[in-house]
Order: C-alpha cells, then sequence, then structure tokens
C-alpha cells in the first residue's frame, strides 16, 4: 500500500560520531532503539519523511576523517574508495575515467547535482536499492567492500554483499569503510542507463567492466540495475564474450543474449515500465555499455585486431 | 528528544540556534531564522525549490537535518546579491524573463551558481542536465536557459565568478 507522506520526519534522537571507533560504540550503545546509520542522507531521509522508515537514533558518521576521497588506481594500485566519498567526486575523478570508468559513469548518472553533492557511494551500496546505479556498477566493477566491526574488519564482494530479495549482508553492528576496486591497465567500461522519468532511478541500466588484451576479451562483466531486487549478472553476455574478438559486430551479437536467462514474471514491473518491457531494454542497453566501453578501449591504444590505434580519445 | 544548539552562517551573519534532530535545514532558515530565499515546494527531494549553496555545494535544503548542518556556511539567493546591486546570475533572470511564478527560481539560481562555476561556458545541453534537479512548472524551461547562457557571457565579460561572489569552500 502507498504510503501518505508526512513531510517532517517523527522525532528521533542523533548523534554525531567522530571516529569509527566512535560510530561502532554509538550503535552498540544505542543498539535497543533501531540505530541507523547516516551519511549523506539522501536515501534515508527521504524515506524517514514518506514514514517508510522510523529510526529510533540516527548516527551521523559523515564528519569521519579518512573515509572520504579515491585513492590508488596508478600503476595498477587497486582503487580505495572510502564510503563517504560523494557521487560527485567519483564523477570528477580522472583516475576512475581512466582506469574504472564504470563506477565514475555510473556516479555520474546519480540523480542530479545537489543529490550527487550530497550522496555516498557507501550510503548508496547499503540502501541497495533495485535501481539505484552504483550497486550494479560496484558488482561490474568487481568491487570488494570492508566491513567492519568490534573485531575488526572482514571484507565481502559485491557479488554477495547484496542478497536476492534487496538486503545486503551488512550487519546491525556493522559499518561499510571502504569499496576497493581491482585496477588493470586493459580495463575498461561503461554504464548505459534509460532513467526512469519519475524518480530518476535506472528503469535499466547496465554496468560493464571489459578486459581487452591484443584484439581480444580477456575478461568481462556485467550487471544490471532496475530488473531485479539486486543487481543481476548477465553471466550469458559474459560467457559469449570472453575469448572473443573485441569487436563491434562481437559485441553486438553477444548483447544479444542478455536477457537470455530472466524471466519477465520475476522482473520488477510498475505503471511507467513492465518487466516484460524492462528486460527488453536489456539488448539495447548492453550493446550501448559494450559499445562505449570498446571506444574506450580503442581509445587507450589497442584496435579490434589489436594492432595499435591511430586515434587517441582523451577519456 | 534531543534538541541541539547549533551555529550556521547564512548569507555571511553568524545564527545561532536550538534546533530538534528532525528539524530540516529549509525549516531552520526560514521558519527559525527568516531567510526566504530558499523555498518549500515539495519536501520529497525532488523540486529543488529549496536549493541552497552549504559549504559551497548546491543543495537540496529540505533533504539535509539543520543539525548536519552545524557550523557550516549557507548561501541563500537572498545572499547572492552584493547589497541592492543584483548577481549577474539573478538580472540575467530579469532580463530573459526565467521566470513566471517566480516560485523556483530562487533554487534555480542557486544551481545555476554552482553550474557556472563548474563549466562557465556551458552549451544549453549542459544547462539543460545541470538544472535535472530543479522542476519549474511554467516556463517550459527556455527562458530559464536563455537567462543562465546570458549569466555566463555576463559573468566572462565582467570578468567576475560566481565563486567570488557566493564565497564557501569549494573543495
Amino acid at each position: 500500500m502507498r504510503r501518505r507522506p508526512v513531510v517532517i520526519p517523527p522525532e528521533f534522537d542523533y548523534c554525531r560520531a567522530s571516529s569509527v571507533e566512535d560510530a561502532l560504540e554509538l550503535l552498540e550503545v544505542h543498539a535497543d532503539a533501531d540505530p541507523v546509520v547516516l551519511a549523506g542522507g539522501h536515501g534515508l531521509l527521504p524515506d524517514m519523511k514518506t514514514g517508510e522508515t522510523s529510526p529510533g537514533v540516527l548516527i551521523d558518521v559523515s564528519e569521519i576523517d579518512g573515509l572520504r576521497g579515491v585513492e590508488g588506481g596508478d600503476s595498477n594500485r587497486p582503487f580505495s574508495i572510502g564510503a563517504l566519498t560523494t557521487h560527485a567526486t567519483l564523477a570528477e575523478s580522472d583516475a576512475l575515467w581512466e582506469h574504472a570508468p564504470v563506477l565514475a559513469e555510473a556516479a555520474k548518472n546519480v540523480g542530479d547535482l545537489q543529490v550527487r553533492n550530497r550522496g555516498t557511494i557507501g550510503g548508496n551500496l547499503v540502501e541497495a536499492d533495485p535501481a539505484a546505479d552504483l550497486p550494479a556498477a560496484a558488482v561490474a566493477a568487481d568491487a570488494t567492500l570492508a566491513l567492519r566491526d568490534d573485531d575488526g574488519e572482514r571484507t565481502v564482494s559485491a557479488d554477495e554483499f547484496f542478497g536476492e530479495d534487496g538486503t545486503t549482508s551488512l550487519g546491525n553492528r556493522e559499518l561499510l569503510t571502504e569499496i576497493r576496486i581491482p585496477n588493470s591497465e586493459r580495463t575498461h567500461g561503461a554504464y548505459a542507463k534509460k532513467t526512469h522519468p519519475a524518480t530518476g532511478y535506472a528503469l535499466v541500466g547496465v554496468a560493464v567492466s571489459l578486459t581487452v588484451e591484443d584484439g581480444t576479451v580477456t575478461r568481462a562483466r556485467l550487471a544490471a540495475s532496475g530488473v531485479a531486487e539486486s543487481p543481476v549478472r548477465l553471466t550469458v553476455v559474459e560467457d559469449a564474450l570472453v575469448g572473443s574478438e573485441a569487436t563491434q559486430q562481437g559485441l553486438s551479437a553477444a548483447a544479444e543474449n542478455a536477457s537470455a536467462t530472466l524471466d519477465p514474471s520475476d522482473a520488477r514491473s510498475d505503471p511507467t515500465a513492465s518487466g516484460e518491457f524492462r528486460i527488453h531494454l536489456l539488448e539495447p542497453y548492453a550493446e550501448r555499455a559494450l559499445t562505449t566501453a570498446l571506444d574506450r578501449t580503442i581509445g587507450d591504444g589497442e584496435t579490434a585486431d589489436g594492432t595499435d590505434a591511430e586515434v587517441t580519445t582523451d577519456e | 528528544m534531543t534538541d541541539h544548539e547549533i551555529t550556521l552562517t547564512v548569507d555571511g551573519t553568524t545564527e545561532e540556534l536550538t534546533v530538534e534532530s528532525r528539524t530540516l535545514l529549509v525549516h531552520a532558515l526560514r521558519d527559525e531564522l527568516g531567510y526566504t530565499g530558499p523555498n518549500v515546494g515539495c519536501e520529497t527531494s525532488k523540486c529543488g525549490a529549496c536549493t541552497v549553496r552549504l559549504d559551497g555545494d548546491a543543495v537540496k535544503s529540505c533533504t539535509v537535518l539543520a543539525v548536519q548542518a552545524d557550523g557550516s556556511e549557507v548561501t541563500t539567493a537572498g545572499g547572492l546579491a552584493d547589497g541592492t546591486d543584483l548577481h549577474p546570475i539573478q538580472t540575467a533572470f530579469h532580463e530573459e524573463h526565467g521566470l513566471q511564478c517566480g516560485y523556483c527560481t530562487p533554487g534555480m539560481v542557486m544551481t545555476a551558481s554552482e553550474l557556472l562555476e563548474n563549466d562557465p561556458d556551458p552549451d544549453r545541453e549542459a544547462i539543460r542536465t545541470g538544472l535535472k534537479g530543479n522542476v519549474c512548472r511554467c516556463t517550459g524551461y527556455q527562458n530559464i536557459v536563455d537567462a543562465i547562457e546570458t549569466a555566463a557571457d555576463d559573468l566572462a565579460e565582467s570578468g567576475t565568478t560566481t565563486q567570488q561572489t557566493c564565497g564557501g569552500d569549494q573543495s
């Protein structure tokens, strides 16, 4: 049933954490009051205003030093992205555009200027909205998430982090602190999105991470947002791509199978777009994302036949 | 539930006030402090009429808790002008008739100020993309886009940057 907007959130307590340890302690202290972690607030506060969620306590982690920014990315060093890094920062990161463009492009597609200025990658992944852009991008980028609790850190792959029913594997006393992304000189990617006209989230978004060596696809990861309750790996397309020549023709042929393993009756559906339509969109959007990724591969000095390209681009 | 003593610097004036945990920044600015630039349009984070600059970032003040903004610098549309001299963006909205009922205008102006800081010479497509978070129900956006184009030209001609006028830390 659709809830009536309440506009101003019901009462709650607010505390600001000064460090990760402080945040974990506050989660423990307030365990009986349904504490919720507040980062950028752009998923949480709208939900609180419409009565979707009513935490007893908000634990604001947004001022914690050291959980912000993009590090690494040079000389094949993996990226380390602080959980409080905003979408705007991700979308403006030259290093990400160069070595993990799927993440930068997905961040660029989030909401609008104001939302990107406040929303954070950590908040977005933990919220795990089925139509959000970054969860699919994190899966395609083969991200590893670092989760902290009193006992220390554990890591979980983005693939395993998102449950099939829209939940995550984050525990009640845990904090997502860091997102780690592998970095390879030969890995390129892209995110292609059909935006829901009302919500700004994805009707369908396809995230692609592609490794091309000597003109051959050696590794491919594709994940789609918007079609199910969690990011969907397009494994049929991945299997068709690996070992094939990185040509437009080859990529288009592989994209043709994008909807092969999905049942329209299992897909998300609303008055704007049926499950059948969303699945129908997978092929063209997979093809668009793959085409852009291929263009970026060529821009990096590769050609479809493995020889050096004459034309290079900045991106 | 908890109350919080907070300090905001709004349009250059230091303000001290007490807010509830749940008080939204837009209500603190309008109802508690009397700054009427940010308008309450939808309160669902869609319309952008409440847009202000918070430490330099354009944000929807209906989606920020006032207590989160403690210690921050806020610029509203009212703070863009230099005394009685309108900011070039405000002048351009006036001259190009980039408003009809005017309700969305303060938010449009504040978003435009960051837009032009990031890209001093945007094409019309970039302006439209940049305005995605601001909804106008009257004008069809044509004159708003005209106004921002004109403002970009005027700012380039005068050598003024929005950053100097708006203040705030852009990092």
